[in-house]
């Protein structure tokens, strides 16, 4: 009896200044930019893609891997050489780090989903200038440490992700009267729907961002001054 | 006549920020004055027009299948092309560093006035989207340096339009949800839709 509580004391002398694999602060770092703290629609970052590709479900999920990837390791090796960065060239060295991210990322396109690459186009290559990683990367991986970075990269990347596939989602269904391009509007019967050329166009992309941003500010109660 | 064409077209018809969504992060984020607007978009011709015909060159004489051929036979077969996006954003950033200290020794009162916008253009997705469409589109010389240069001038024309817009807009009564983002992302859809009446216009 005695023996076991004292080795539940040591554990827990131990373990106590270390902090728990998935602890409060560290969900927060993945809960927060879902929502409260969305990168596009509350710190108005990485706008140009978010409306650029989002015509259809397909190429908005593989651009939404593409940038969660990117956002990630990012966060994750610029976190690792957060102290060996010289701070005058850090700039530069952030962009060497997302553009060599980026690169692998369309090779892997290149090879493996030549139509999506085409597709994309040089919106994949846009990705280096996406505000939102660049964005982390100064405000968060600068200084903080890698596993934590990443899990910030994480909740960044899903945060761009789950607004671009909701654009999408509704440019797709107006402008092309599917989703995923399984014509939803025919398959319930509805064979004369007429798809709005407005939703296929720029302009369409505008109005949705502009209405989900209102949407999801009503609810939470940002107001911006 | 043609470079004429392509110059109206880059500004009007291909509007980076109306048709291609490019440089919306500083669009949205520099517009809420005129005079600020005013010098951003100076900034962004003045890189772009050097940027894009640079790129060019590195593209043609370094990157490309067989483009090092001019080193010598055994070079002929050499493709870079997968060095793009490092080559191009380093120029890139090169170039906005080189015309802030350019600026800077010639005319103190314009960087002045520049300064804190020079160093945000190297992020700006319009100067290296124009650089990567200039290469899916294989342009000429004289053909890249009429789009970087036509580019520019319909981004600043789109940012100081949306700038004079929002300066009127401070005085009216917009939902609380919409204010600021919302609201700025509404107008610039209608914006766009007043740039559509430029399609099929040939000149």
């Amino acid at each position: 009896m005695s023996t076991e509580t004292l080795e539940n004391e040591n554990q827990q002398v131990i373990e106590a200044p270390k902090e728990e694999f998935l602890s409060k602060r560290r969900k927060r770092l993945i809960t927060d930019p879902l929502n409260e703290d969305n990168p596009i629609t509350v710190q108005v970052l990485g706008i140009c893609s978010a409306l650029a590709i989002t015509v259809q479900m397909e190429p908005t999920l593989i651009m939404s891997i593409a940038v969660v990837f990117v956002i990630v390791f990012a966060n994750l090796i610029i976190s690792l050489m957060r102290n060996l960065i010289p701070n005058r060239v850090r700039i530069i060295v952030q962009l060497a780090v997302i553009a060599t991210l980026v690169t692998l990322v369309s090779e892997v396109l290149k090879a493996y989903s030549y139509e999506m690459y085409k597709i994309l186009g040089a919106f994949v290559g846009l990705i280096i200038t996406n505000c939102i990683v660049m964005g982390r990367l100064e405000a968060f991986a600068m200084g903080n440490k890698p596993y934590d970075s990443l899990l910030d990269g994480l909740g960044s990347g899903f945060g761009y992700a789950w607004i671009i596939l909701v654009v999408a989602f509704f440019r797709e269904l107006f402008g092309s009267g599917s989703v995923f391009g399984f014509k939803v509007f025919e398959a319930v019967g509805l064979n004369n729907f007429a798809t709005n050329g407005l939703m296929v166009d720029s302009i369409g992309a505008f109005m949705v961002l502009g209405i989900l941003i209102w949407v999801q500010r009503s609810k939470t109660g940002y107001v911006e001054h | 006549m043609e470079l004429f064409s392509l110059g109206i077209k880059s500004i009007f018809v291909e509007n980076m920020i109306f048709a291609y969504f490019l440089g919306m992060c500083s669009f949205l984020a520099v517009s809420k004055k005129v005079s600020t607007a005013i010098g951003l978009g100076a900034a962004v011709i003045f890189v772009l027009t050097i940027t894009v015909p640079v790129n060019w060159l590195i593209q043609d004489k370094v990157l490309k299948e067989g483009a090092l051929a001019w080193l010598g036979s055994s070079f002929a077969e050499v493709n870079l092309e997968f060095l793009q996006f490092i080559m191009f954003i380093a120029i890139i950033a090169a170039m906005v560093q080189l015309v802030e200290m350019i600026i800077e020794k010639f005319s103190p009162a314009l960087y002045g006035s520049l300064g804190i916008f020079l160093p945000l253009i190297a992020v700006n997705c319009a100067i290296l989207g124009s650089s990567l469409f200039m290469v899916q589109r294989d342009y000429t010389l004289s053909e890249a340096t009429v789009f970087g240069f036509g580019s520019g001038i319909g981004w600043m024309l789109a940012i100081v339009a949306l700038a004079a817009i929002r300066e009127k807009l401070k005085y009216s009564n917009v939902p609380d949800g919409l204010k600021g983002l919302g609201i700025t992302m509404l107008i610039t859809g209608l914006m766009g839709i007043a740039f559509k009446s430029f399609i099929g216009i040939a000149i």
